[in-house]
């Protein structure tokens, strides 16, 4: 049960930042690459994209700063930044990005500066909600709930095993209903 | 997911249609396509190889320009395509595209998240074969192998199925020539001969990749020397010869200048053409190199045409084919003559319907080559182009364009094509495909091999050498051109050994010379022209296809009969028929002797040639050149037995010298008609 629960909250959880639009279908594929091989690879390459990122909205809100500014330049970062949000599949922030995007080169200063306020802040809502999202997989897996991703190599044992316990808890709660 | 799922059936395995020997890689493909990604953000390079593993490729990636670069030039022939980032924060993606369209001619694809139209405008102009929008699904990468393949079946294409596939690619198959307006005999032979060849090639397969030259990397101080070389020649008088002479570079072969030389105009012509874009790329001759080459790479698509432009000596010697044949001169700069018109000229079928694509090469070469060879400063000089021209008209377009696509494409298309060159050529029945140049053989040899094949058909060849002249081993199958032009044929040296087949082509200098001593000069089209001057000059040298290399001591060998120019030069001794080039529709008849005379063997690319050569004689609406030909059949000993065709070419090629400047206009594709033919 607990790993069920486990499981339960992880994918829960998942369809509600998918939901909210915090995740989208690129997210998904990554969780499909993920296997056995690589059981940690979504959770590195946020890792990758959010230490990257900082890095990147730090030169953006310089650049934002200069005065004059450089509006190419941002434009040529947050495409960058965009690029790489959405191939984790950041929606929201990506949808951001589009936007800053747009008063860039509407050369719109005002306009870029309110945007960026807001991608930044998407970005860290993001972050704190992935965090939790790994937080989840990562306890599943100690307590031993089979993983969320792909297994290539998910050994037939494993699988029956698993089966046994979902339909034991099926019945399990049949029994109890019953009673 | 199932990555295999994505390669799903692939259509190469069956498409190849007859490549039977099959690599082994056909049938595993796309799986362990070699694939370099250069991206400058971590999160996206670790995604993409991920994403590129799934498919089962082999991903190798980068994070910085310089170093994919570096790694591309070491290992040339290690990756089959790249994927780089538009947005790099040292090297501009679009800049490193078009180093490598330059260098290593690998089909690149960009992406990024702007999704803006000039963005994306901009990459197909730099010559990306597609444009990604991040995020990239697996979708995406997993058809990126369809990049490869077209890449390598327009190289082929343009070889004429000279047979050397690479990475098993073979499938590309010499089908290629559906497009081309070739009459139907064509594709009969061209059935025939691919047959043929396939069975050839899986023989030689091994040989011609060990006969393919590795690719050479120019590296910007090589290029810088070769361009100080070519100032210092002067660009109408930069032949690969010469150029080659003055960079003193060790293991640097003349096909490689020759190729290296048609991209090199066609950078050129870029630059002059695209302002702009080569205006921002003027600041390294790196950057002038890459618009060469990004046009070169755009070229993949193009036609012939696209390979005059380059100034490989395909096209040159297409052009000078046409020139010959049509005694249009435009068609001089660009190497008129695709390797479309290469196989259009091989297309033995009856003279007339050869004009028709002699013409049509003629024109899709003339077309852009011309405007290619304007652009760049023409290397070739104009007279030799207008000996291409004339002497071989028909050759010009084909075998002229094989070449053009520059050493690589020459030493691929001239093992491809030579295979399907010869089935081409032998196909002709008529040999009024002489404007088919077999591609297939003509591609090696396109320049050199064309042009011989061609010349020593009509002894034009030596126009159409010019042009074919480029990379393409001397597979001088083209070259097979009977006329013994020694004197070429030394520069001729195409590599076209690369292809075994359009070894054939390299009718060992005697077509090489052919093509006239003029058309050495035309530094431009060096390959093509060479062969064409070795066409002439080596009328007797049988046309050893064997190695499209045109070995200058073929000279010595009378065209005679020995076209084997098996893989795609014609040298088939067929020329000898070609002797009959005398007559005015000797030209027709010489390419049609030839071509009988290579049908029993795999050399009728070089009757093809020939008979393009004669097509192009006969054709042209010159009419003077017909009559050259004739009294240059009775000087020139092309037509006694075998070498019909080096009579002929030898004849245009005299007669170019005095008469470039009206052979120019003589080649006039446009109004070139098969129903000029002076009988």
């Amino acid at each position: 049960m607990d790993k069920n629960r486990h499981l339960q909250r992880q994918l829960d959880m998942k369809r509600s930042l998918l939901d909210q639009g915090y995740l989208d279908e690129q997210f998904i594929q990554l969780e499909e690459l993920q296997d056995d091989d690589n059981p940690d690879f979504v959770e590195e390459t946020v890792t990758t994209f959010y230490n990257n990122s900082a890095r990147f909205l730090q030169n953006i809100e310089h650049t934002l700063g200069d005065c004059p500014i450089d509006f190419p330049k941002l434009d040529n970062y947050m495409h960058h930044f965009k690029g790489s949000s959405s191939s984790i599949g950041a929606t929201r922030v990506k949808n951001e990005c589009t936007r800053f995007i747009e008063y860039c080169q509407a050369a719109n200063a005002q306009g870029c500066v309110r945007t960026f306020l807001q991608v930044k802040q998407e970005h860290a809502i993001l972050k704190a909600k992935l965090e939790t999202y790994f937080q989840m997989a990562k306890s599943r897996i100690a307590a031993g709930a089979p993983s969320l991703c792909r297994s290539k190599n998910t050994s037939f044992a494993e699988f029956a095993s698993y089966r046994k316990y979902k339909l034991f808890r099926k019945s399990d709660i049949v029994y109890r209903y019953l009673k | 997911m199932n990555p295999s799922n994505g390669k799903g059936s692939v259509s190469m395995a069956s498409s190849s249609g007859g490549w039977k020997a099959g690599d082994v890689v056909l049938d595993q493909f796309p799986a362990g396509l070699r694939v370099l990604v250069v991206d400058d953000d971590p999160t996206c390079l670790v995604i993409l190889e991920k994403m590129l593993r799934a498919c089962l490729y082999e991903v190798t990636k980068c994070n910085r320009a310089e170093i994919a670069l570096s790694q591309l030039r070491e290992n040339k022939n290690g990756f089959d395509i790249v994927i780089s980032d538009v947005h790099m924060p040292d090297m501009d993606g679009f800049k490193l595209l078009e180093h490598i369209g330059l260098e290593m001619d690998l089909p690149v694809i960009m992406m990024s998240a702007d999704d803006g139209k000039n963005v994306v405008m901009k990459g197909v102009t730099h010559g990306a074969c597609d444009y990604l929008i991040k995020p990239v699904r697996i979708e995406a990468l997993k058809n990126i192998w369809q990049h490869v393949v077209r890449k390598r079946k327009n190289e082929w294409k343009d070889l004429e199925h000279s047979g050397s596939m690479e990475d098993g690619d073979r499938q590309q198959k010499p089908s290629e020539d559906v497009d081309y307006s070739s009459s139907a005999n064509e594709g009969n032979w061209k059935g025939s001969k691919k047959r043929k060849d396939e069975d050839e090639e899986t023989e030689e397969r091994d040989d011609s990749s060990t006969l393919k030259k590795p690719r050479v990397v120019w590296s910007v101080e090589l290029h810088q020397q070769f361009v100080a070389a070519v100032n210092q020649l002067g660009i109408d008088k930069a032949v690969p010869k010469k150029i080659l002479e003055l960079m003193n570079v060790p293991g640097l072969t003349r096909e490689n200048v020759a190729s290296h030389l048609q991209k090199y105009r066609l950078y050129l012509r870029r630059l002059s053409g695209v302002s702009q874009h080569h205006s921002s790329l003027n600041n390294s001759f790196v950057s002038n190199q890459e618009a060469a080459f990004g046009a070169m790479s755009s070229l993949n698509g193009l036609d012939l045409q696209t390979f005059a432009v380059t100034g490989q000596l395909p096209a040159q010697s297409l052009a000078t084919l046409q020139a010959a044949g049509l005694g249009r001169s435009t068609t001089k700069t660009g190497i008129p003559m695709p390797l479309v018109d290469q196989r259009n000229l091989f297309s033995f079928e009856n003279p007339k319907s050869r004009y028709g694509e002699g013409q049509q090469q003629q024109h899709l070469s003339s077309s852009k080559p011309v405007n290619l060879l304007h652009g760049i400063p023409t290397t070739m000089e104009p007279k030799q182009l207008a000996a291409l021209h004339h002497s071989t008209p028909s050759l010009g377009g084909m075998s002229i364009q094989v070449n053009t696509r520059g050493g690589q494409s020459n030493s691929l298309l001239m093992q491809m094509p030579q295979p399907q060159s010869r089935e081409q050529i032998l196909n002709e029945s008529t040999g009024s495909h002489v404007p088919r140049l077999p591609s297939p053989i003509g591609q090696p040899i396109m320049s050199n091999g064309i042009a011989g094949g061609v010349i020593g058909r009509n002894g034009i060849g030596d126009s159409g050498r010019g042009t074919l002249y480029s990379h393409v081993p001397p597979t001088s199958s083209m070259v097979s051109f009977p006329l013994n032009h020694p004197t070429e044929l030394a520069s001729n040296s195409f590599p076209l050994g690369s292809t075994p087949r359009i070894s054939n082509v390299t009718s060992k200098g005697p077509f090489q010379e052919e093509v006239n001593a003029e058309i050495k000069g035309s530094a431009g089209f060096m390959p093509s022209y060479d062969i064409f001057n070795e066409l002439h000059q080596h009328k007797s040298q049988d046309w050893e296809l064997q190695d499209l290399q045109f070995n200058a001591s073929q000279n010595a060998n009378p065209v005679e009969g020995n076209l084997d120019v098996s893989p795609s030069v014609l040298v088939h001794p067929g020329y000898s028929s070609s002797q009959r080039i005398g007559q005015n529709r000797t030209a027709s008849a010489i390419g049609r002797t030839i071509y009988s005379g290579i049908e029993g063997t795999e050399q009728g690319n070089t009757q093809i040639i020939g008979q393009n050569l004669n097509n192009l004689l006969a054709d042209n609406p010159v009419r003077v050149k017909a009559e050259r030909i004739p009294d240059s059949c009775n000087q020139t000993t092309l037509f006694p037995g075998h070498f019909g065709q080096e009579d002929l070419m030898s004849a245009l090629l005299k007669q170019q010298p005095g008469g470039i400047g009206s052979t120019e206009t003589e080649f006039d594709f446009d109004g070139y008609s098969m129903d000029n033919i002076p009988v």
